[in-house]
């Protein structure tokens, strides 16, 4: 469930979808059968998510009236599932797994990256608006851990120095690699495969 | 170790093209026509030979699933093919690869599986955070109505057969297959009480099959090869190939195909490069996700990586996720950080699991630290027994396992560390 705090912030009084964002929601409503549009509901929280930065009540109030969903439905959604942000946050939402798969190989040391490299602990937001870095659950990259997740991307096989170096990459406004930062190709063994070594047409090559 | 020419995946790094060219290189999309025309019963009973159980955690046989599926569909109930890609069980990570490296396997599993089932119509849950691997699988997605692969009269076979993404938006506990259909009506992802079970009413109150991502994109291979062919591989009951991750301290963490029933030393001797600092600086290992009870190391030296072998050591296969714990893990913290997971996934709606897990929690935390009574580790084992088969999913019994394996295995650290603690504070006073 979602754990974020309830610090009063101050709500805009209107919301509505843009032209582009309107046609993704029309994209999503269509994907469901007649009469079924609440299932776009995800969907369309997300978008209005992406579109402002954050779920506001006004948008949430929007998706339910696009969705001919009474509003209630529509925050309880919005409250149940994480990934949605029920207040404004920094411009990069730098998350740290610190499950035990990444806890195992050394999330506490990218949590003291995250420290050292924008100045916040977990649940902060850097003064700039930046920034903010949040503790979460397994995001499934468990054999390329520790790993973040920025935004849509995600940055693997991390360690204090590699993860220093992509935020600082980010800070700087640049687009650092995503994946593996040792260079190992997805959830290939370091050093080369082990298996389906000799599949024609194949370039195989080792990670670093 | 299994032959390369045995395995089903031969995209799982994504050293290949993963589009539609790519994919039918490699064998994807031969013959699917001809497979639809043998018919629903066909299917099922291949499937069913093939012995394959469901990839996602609990082994159920997946042919037999299939087959609870209504013969045919009644007035306004169309039939749904779910495919479960909420893939958040800590240490998993293996639908991932499947979907970004080699989607038109799942593409065509789901055509094929949906077709057996009666079903026009498909969705895939994926998780949220998987942005980048729904991309991914909608390119194939619409890679595949594009070549009419999909779409009306698929493969030319003149079964309609729609396709669609609905991506998650962040709780574990969507991966609960009652869950995950309250999640794509648009609701809480709260699970429901069964029965009825999805196969009667599921989906929109439709008769629905949920299946795990891998379980479906093995299905066009083993229809391809026969049954008997996957059915040949493994062990009796564990049949087929089954893709690992394995993860924590092993020198190269990696994902990968292999026989079910390959002993797990082996398994992570060949492919992961072996447990840092040697096989015996091994601890223990937990080898089926974060929901099965760890294992210590003298029962890993000749565990077979099965689902049977490893529920006869009271753990399980669940997800394969081979989780490698060495002897500089404090592994009374590890598993507290379990227990901090489950009480945050926990929906909310059944008290054992709502109040057990935080329960748990707290007592884990303080024996981490010895901040605790001898008592206390019964206490602990009694909640556990009381969150396990009192709710209505099995996430109360994910969270109660870990703690139940760290007591059976490990009970003489935990009176260890509380005594250390004690006459520390003694010593203090």
């Amino acid at each position: 469930m979602s754990t974020q705090s309830s610090t009063y912030v101050p709500q805009p009084l209107s919301f509505a979808f843009t032209p582009a964002y309107r046609e993704k929601a029309a994209a999503a409503i269509a994907k469901y059968p007649e009469g079924r549009q609440a299932s776009a509901c995800m969907a369309l929280l997300d978008l209005a998510q992406r579109q402002e930065g954050w779920l506001s009540r006004a948008a949430m109030d929007h998706v339910a009236e696009t969705l001919g969903m009474p509003p209630i439905r529509v925050y309880e959604v919005a409250t149940f599932y994480t990934m949605y942000v029920l207040q404004p946050i920094g411009k990069h939402h730098v998350q740290v797994c610190t499950n035990l798969p990444c806890w195992l190989r050394g999330s506490d040391e990218i949590l003291r990256a995250c420290k050292d490299a924008l100045g916040v602990s977990p649940g902060e937001t850097t003064s700039d608006g930046l920034f903010t870095v949040n503790e979460v659950e397994c995001a499934g990259t468990c054999v390329n851990a520790p790993m973040i997740q920025v935004g849509d991307d995600t940055y693997e096989d991390l360690d204090y120095e590699s993860a220093k170096k992509v935020l600082e990459a980010l800070k700087r406004g640049e687009k650092p690699k995503v994946g593996s930062q040792t260079g190992r190709q997805c959830s290939c063994p370091a050093g080369g495969p082990t298996t389906l070594k000799k599949v024609p047409g194949a370039d195989v090559k080792g990670g670093a | 170790m299994l032959n390369d020419k045995d395995r089903i995946f031969t995209n799982l790094y994504g050293f290949h093209d993963r589009g539609l060219k790519g994919a039918r290189a490699r064998g994807d999309w031969d013959g699917t026509r001809e497979l639809i025309a043998k018919g629903r019963d066909w299917i099922i009973e291949q499937v069913k030979e093939s012995g394959l159980r469901g990839r996602g955690g609990a082994g159920f046989p997946t042919g037999l699933k299939w087959s609870f599926m209504p013969k045919e569909p009644q007035a306004g109930k169309p039939h749904y093919l779910v495919i479960n890609a909420d893939e958040g069980e800590p240490g998993t990570c293996k639908d991932r690869d499947l979907m970004r490296n080699d989607p038109h396997k799942l593409v065509e599993g789901a055509l094929l599986a949906s077709f057996a089932m009666g079903a026009h119509a498909s969705y895939i849950y994926i998780r949220g955070e998987f942005y980048r691997e729904a991309e991914a699988l909608q390119s194939a997605i619409d890679e595949a109505y594009a070549a009419g692969l999909i779409g009306k009269n698929a493969c030319g076979s003149g079964w309609d057969f729609d396709l669609y993404l609905h991506r998650g938006a962040g709780a574990y506990i969507c991966g609960e297959e009652t869950a995950l259909i309250n999640s794509i009506e648009g609701k809480k992802g709260q699970p429901r009480l069964k029965p009825p079970f999805p196969a009667g009413m599921g989906l929109y109150g439709s008769p629905t099959t949920v299946n795990n991502v891998e379980s479906i994109a093995v299905t066009p291979t083993i229809l391809r090869r026969g049954g008997a062919w996957f059915a040949a591989l493994g062990r009796p009951k564990n049949n087929g190939t089954k893709v690992f991750c394995i993860s924590g301290h092993v020198n190269n963490p990696c994902n990968v195909e292999e026989e079910m029933g390959i002993p797990l030393k082996e398994l992570i001797e060949k492919h992961a490069g072996g447990v840092r600092g040697g096989w015996d600086n091994l601890l223990g290992v937990i080898p089926g996700g974060s929901s099965v009870p760890v294992l210590p190391k003298d029962v890993c030296d000749d565990v077979l990586m099965d689902f049977d072998s490893l529920r006869e050591v009271q753990s399980g296969l669940g997800t394969a996720a081979v989780i490698v714990m060495d002897k500089s893990t404090d592994i009374v913290r590890a598993i507290a950080r379990l227990s901090r997971f489950y009480k945050h996934e926990s929906c909310g709606q059944c008290t054992p699991c709502r109040e057990g897990t935080g329960w748990m929690w707290r007592i884990m935390e303080r024996l981490a630290v010895g901040d605790a009574e001898s008592a206390d580790i019964d206490l602990l084992e009694q909640v556990s027994r009381q969150i396990e088969g009192h709710t209505i999913c099995a996430l109360g019994d994910a969270a109660a396992w870990p703690v139940q394996g760290l007591i059976r295995h490990f009970r003489p650290l935990l009176e260890e560390r509380i005594k250390a603690r004690r006459a520390q504070t003694t010593r203090a006073a």
